[in-house]
């Protein structure tokens, strides 16, 4: 019991974000439709940026703004993984885009979403 | 300061502003944008050129440019050493030459397909030549993802087929990605820095944990799908197949590319070879590339269609740069960046060949190629260059680089890979010149045209010249791999076999 709450203390929320993580990728593996397929890749981004703010946070530390007198930097968490992360979040708001463009010209095409649907008439 | 001093930037910085504008100047005119997003790519050529220049004559090979004069670490910084400027100076000639190649596709499309095309095709230039130049880990990942984002769109072009492989395409990639963000948070969170050059210096305490184990195992998996290594190759035959002819060379040339050269220098040059894990990392890419080389080849021979059949031997051609790879050694290493330029120019010369034939006759089944010889003489003999470089025949390109990965092989004392390079070779002979046997000995097929020719070649001049270049390419870097090697690729190799 103490090695399960030490571990969860440690790694708990980093095993939560891989949980997450392959959630996505089983999503993305597993369903037909080809806009449940797109949400779950969005799951998976969402776990990348969960873990970046994981291993950026730090136990007592304040949110990185200039204070005078506080040069220390143990007492204040890395803002650079939460600006890493801005960039992700913009990347996977283009990737999301472009995909949705493409699911509605599949639409257009092929009159469904459904990949075995999708896949017959593309076959025909 | 003059202005050659900021080459390395104009790089990335010439095709990304013409391409953001070209649609409003496709607006006023269609062709215009077009012009522009060229010029600028002709513009990124020369300063490729400019970089090369400036490396091969500065004392350490070595060129830094800091962004806005942020001293790295702290900065972002562009890093060009000889093998960079060489892969640069591949991406931005055969992204010029390859340009022209769209523009007969596009002659009765409106002014935001035109536009929209180049915009695509410029960004993808733009991805290409950020993932390459770039000196900071993270802003590789925004350079992939340009790439990525850019080579959905092109391969969505192609047509209704198309849109299904760009879709999952968009799937895998993105899983490659995310991989590739999760070993840069392990990286970081090891390291405290995002500069490669650095984290070179501070990886070194922690080579032999399980957490250094787990991050080059994800770039691993995030390259290896990117540039479409064996097991996870699975998007990539539909995607070059379906892809919109026009830009075809230029995807199926550079865009598994520069990923294998991403990987190449995050485990040459970033991580070093010499650790454990690494070692058991290149055992691991050694046993990918051989089953990429085994199952492409076969693959390759069951194919009718003649593009799917290249798709299918790209997979084979990135399994000799992963076995170049994974030998770890100097010549290994060589024949792996050798490989990587020549394969570039081969497969594009290939792709554009098939695009001509498609455009003229609407034909990509490879049993349906009779007398063609005689109707489109140009592409013919380019395509015998490229074949035979394929197979490996000197004193095409394919013949050195191959002859580098068997020296490489022996000195590392791995006969298996030297036996199973002799059998891709063999079978490389069997499924390319069953195409140079239909095109020249077979008797002529009957073939409805769909684009009359426009010239005494078969084909408009902005295709023919292309597929002329790219051909004479494959020959002129045969001719010059001696000089190649010895006057640029070796004033670059890793720290590792200098010793």
């Amino acid at each position: 019991m103490e090695a399960l709450n030490e571990f969860l203390a440690r790694r708990g929320i980093y095993t939560l974000v891989m949980i997450l993580f392959f959630l996505g990728v089983y999503g993305m593996v597993l369903s037909k439709n080809y806009f449940k397929k797109l949400m779950a890749m969005n799951v998976m981004q969402v776990a990348v940026i969960f873990f970046y703010l994981c291993f950026a946070q730090k136990e007592g530390g304040m949110i990185p703004i200039l204070v005078p007198g506080n040069v220390d930097p143990a007492s204040y968490i890395n803002p650079l993984p939460h600006a890493l992360m801005l960039t992700a979040i913009v990347v996977s708001m283009g990737t999301s885009g472009v995909a949705i463009a493409l699911l509605m010209r599949i639409k257009e095409s092929y009159g469904s979403v459904e990949e075995p649907e999708v896949l017959r008439r593309a076959s025909k | 300061m003059s202005i050659s001093t900021h080459a390395p930037v104009f790089i990335v910085l010439l095709p990304l502003t013409a391409s953001l504008l070209c649609l409003c100047f496709s607006r006023l005119n269609r062709k215009l944008g077009a012009w522009i997003v060229q010029a600028a790519i002709a513009g990124s050529f020369v300063a490729s050129l400019s970089t090369m220049y400036q490396v091969l004559n500065s004392g350490s090979h070595n060129l830094h440019y800091w962004m806005g004069n942020w001293e790295p670490p702290i900065g972002i910084e562009f890093a060009v050493d000889p093998l960079n400027a060489a892969v640069l100076c591949m991406i931005t000639f055969l992204s010029l030459v390859i340009s022209f190649y769209g523009k007969p596709f596009l002659v009765n499309e409106d002014w935001l397909h035109y536009g929209g095309y180049y915009t695509l095709y410029g960004l993808l230039t733009v991805g290409l030549c950020g993932m390459v130049v770039t000196g900071d880990v993270f802003n590789m990942y925004v350079y992939l993802e340009i790439m990525s984002l850019s080579g959905y769109g092109l391969i969505a072009l192609g047509g209704k087929k198309s849109m299904i492989a760009a879709f999952r395409y968009l799937l895998v990639g993105t899983i490659a990605a995310s991989l590739y963000l999760i070993g840069i948070g392990y990286v970081y969170s090891m390291t405290g820095s995002l500069n490669m050059a650095d984290i070179s210096v501070r990886i070194q305490p922690f080579v032999h944990t399980p957490l250094f184990a787990f991050a080059v195992a994800c770039f691993l998996i995030a390259f290896g799908i990117k540039m479409a290594l064996f097991p996870l190759h699975g998007w990539q035959p539909d995607a070059y197949t379906y892809a919109h002819p026009g830009a075809a060379g230029l995807i199926s040339g550079c865009m598994s590319k520069v990923p294998a050269y991403a990987m190449l220098r995050f485990f040459f040059y970033i991580f070093g070879v010499t650790s454990p894990v690494m070692s058991a990392l290149l055992d691991v890419l050694g046993i990918m590339g051989i089953g990429g080389i085994l199952i492409g080849s076969v693959m390759a021979l069951a194919q009718y269609d003649f593009r799917r059949m290249l798709a299918y031997s790209s997979v084979a051609q990135l399994g000799y740069i992963a076995v170049g790879m994974a030998m770890g050694n100097m010549y290994g290493f060589i024949g792996a960046v050798l490989h990587l330029i020549n394969h570039a120019f081969m497969k594009s010369c290939l792709f554009l060949v098939v695009g001509g034939i498609s455009y003229r006759f609407g034909e990509v089944n490879l049993y349906r190629l009779g007398g063609l010889n005689k109707k489109m003489t140009v592409s013919s003999v380019a395509l015998c260059f490229a074949v035979l470089s394929m197979v490996g025949i000197p004193p095409t390109c394919g013949f050195f680089s191959k002859w580098y990965l068997m020296l490489g092989a022996y000195e590392g004392k791995e006969y298996i890979f030297i036996a199973i390079l002799v059998i891709s070779s063999l079978l490389n002979a069997i499924y390319y010149f069953r195409i140079i046997e239909q095109m020249f000995v077979q008797r002529e097929a009957s073939l409805t045209e769909l684009h009359k020719p426009a010239t005494k070649f078969g084909l408009p001049m902005s295709m023919v010249l292309p597929i002329g270049i790219t051909g004479l390419g494959i020959l002129v870097l045969g001719i010059y791999s001696y000089d190649i090697v010895v006057g640029v690729l070796k004033l670059g190799l890793p720290e590792v076999f200098l010793r």
